[in-house]
């Protein structure tokens, strides 16, 4: 690892300063990410900006219709919390299948979405649910943030602080991982809200992205016969010494058949 | 450098240290505790597991500087008074080792994985034990002596 100053400030407008006052500084989450990534040379920050003594990004709250998590909330947190599980238990399931026990003791909602990895969980859930990314100066829909392979659409030194979440009526989170890595080879977040039937996938792309075709589908029989008869084009998808982009195009409607299979 | 204290094993420890150490590498190196084990140090293997603040971690994906205030327990801890704790006590009668590197982690990660059940509420059994473990590998592949153990340990804890 390369050294760096370390910085741990006490809420989000020092963190900003900090991000204003050093332009090749990084923000340090849960660090799940972050430390393999500097233990291998693979990034030489200036300055690493610690948000785990913020205690303004901690908690998880219901606001009416809207469950709201904290960006340093852990996976761990989020898979036990009663509120999560009785408002989108789906959530809490997503959660609970992210790397090992010791990866969610550590890792974090806004690290993980921060880094967009594509085949992180999250995204799937963000997408598939609706949510709305809050950050230190404004909100974005979960739609818009994720903008492809590792990136999203925060600005230089804007910071996710929070993630809200509406209720869906049902919902549910399948996917099929890396046995070694634990990843997503492919992850299908299914929900049927208020505005509609939803199906984010990730793990499958650059980036996760939604099938409008299964939602359709999906819109007048939320089940997994409704989708029998569709497939998923292979084109753009990932391959690699894991899964060819046909695979993983199959995988897709096993994956969300699966999901769609465990909602009661 | 900058100055970190911390609990480790209940008593209260301050270093000045660079930032970029790890807290693996500060548990061994500046305090001696080399129960705590480095297996792969890519945070696949589980060897280097404590406890922070009652969570288990994996100390070699941990910076040292982020625990300032933290309450640390290596597999040094664990036992009271020169006794083992029901954990370790429960992995020597179901003889859950063969080499023996992969163990402290193994326990420590048994340790929160039970109190955890036990706080949510959960049955202990093999299927939740493999499950809660899969952060932690031994390279003799003795899983089963090992779950039977945890099991063990689980019910005297």
């Amino acid at each position: 690892m390369y050294a760096f100053g370390y910085h741990r400030p006490g809420s989000v407008a020092d963190a900003v300063k900090l991000l204003a006052d050093h332009p090749d500084a990084k923000l340090l989450a849960g660090g799940q990410t972050f430390i393999p990534t500097l233990k291998q040379r693979l990034a030489q920050p200036s300055d690493v900006i610690d948000l785990g003594g913020i205690a303004e990004l901690r908690g998880i709250r219901a606001e009416g219709d809207n469950l709201v998590i904290g960006a340093m909330v852990k996976h761990g947190e989020v898979m036990r919390d009663a509120t999560v599980k009785s408002m989108i238990p789906a959530l809490a399931d997503m959660a609970g299948v992210i790397g090992d026990t010791q990866v969610r003791n550590r890792g974090t909602l806004g690290g993980s979405i921060s880094n967009n990895d594509p085949a992180a969980d999250y995204p799937g859930a963000v997408v598939g649910l609706g949510a709305t990314v809050i950050t230190d100066r404004r909100q974005i829909a979960g739609e818009d943030f994720f903008t492809g392979l590792f990136e999203t659409a925060l600005e230089e030194g804007e910071i996710v602080t929070a993630v809200s979440f509406p209720k869906p009526v049902a919902a549910a989170y399948e996917k099929f991982r890396n046995p070694a890595s634990r990843y997503a080879m492919v992850g299908v977040f299914v929900a049927k809200t208020a505005g509609g039937v939803r199906v984010a996938v990730t793990g499958a792309g650059p980036c996760v992205f939604r099938l409008p075709e299964f939602e359709q589908a999906l819109s007048t029989n939320f089940a997994a016969d409704a989708i029998q008869h569709l497939n998923v084009d292979a084109s753009g998808l990932n391959a690699d010494i894991h899964a060819s982009a046909e695979y993983r195009a199959h995988l897709i409607k096993v994956v969300a058949k699966r999901a769609l299979a465990k909602i009661r | 450098m900058t100055s970190v204290t911390m609990t480790v094993n209940g008593k209260a420890v301050t270093r000045d240290i660079e930032p970029r150490m790890l807290l693996s590498t500060f548990l061994r190196e500046e305090l001696g505790l080399t129960g705590t084990h480095v297996g792969c140090d890519t945070s696949q293997c589980g060897c280097c597991v404590v406890h922070v603040d009652g969570d288990s971690v994996k100390s070699c994906t941990a910076l040292a500087v982020q625990f300032d205030g933290a309450s640390v327990t290596t597999i040094e801890g664990l036992g009271q008074n020169g006794t083992l704790h029901p954990m370790q006590e429960a992995f020597r009668e179901n003889h859950g080792l063969q080499c023996g590197f992969c163990t402290t982690g193994m326990i420590m990660s048994s340790v929160d994985l039970v109190k955890k059940a036990k706080e949510q509420g959960i049955t202990i059994d093999e299927h939740y034990v493999r499950e809660g473990l899969e952060g932690n590998i031994c390279r003799c592949t003795g899983y089963h002596n090992i779950v039977k153990a945890v099991i063990a340990g689980a019910q005297a804890m």
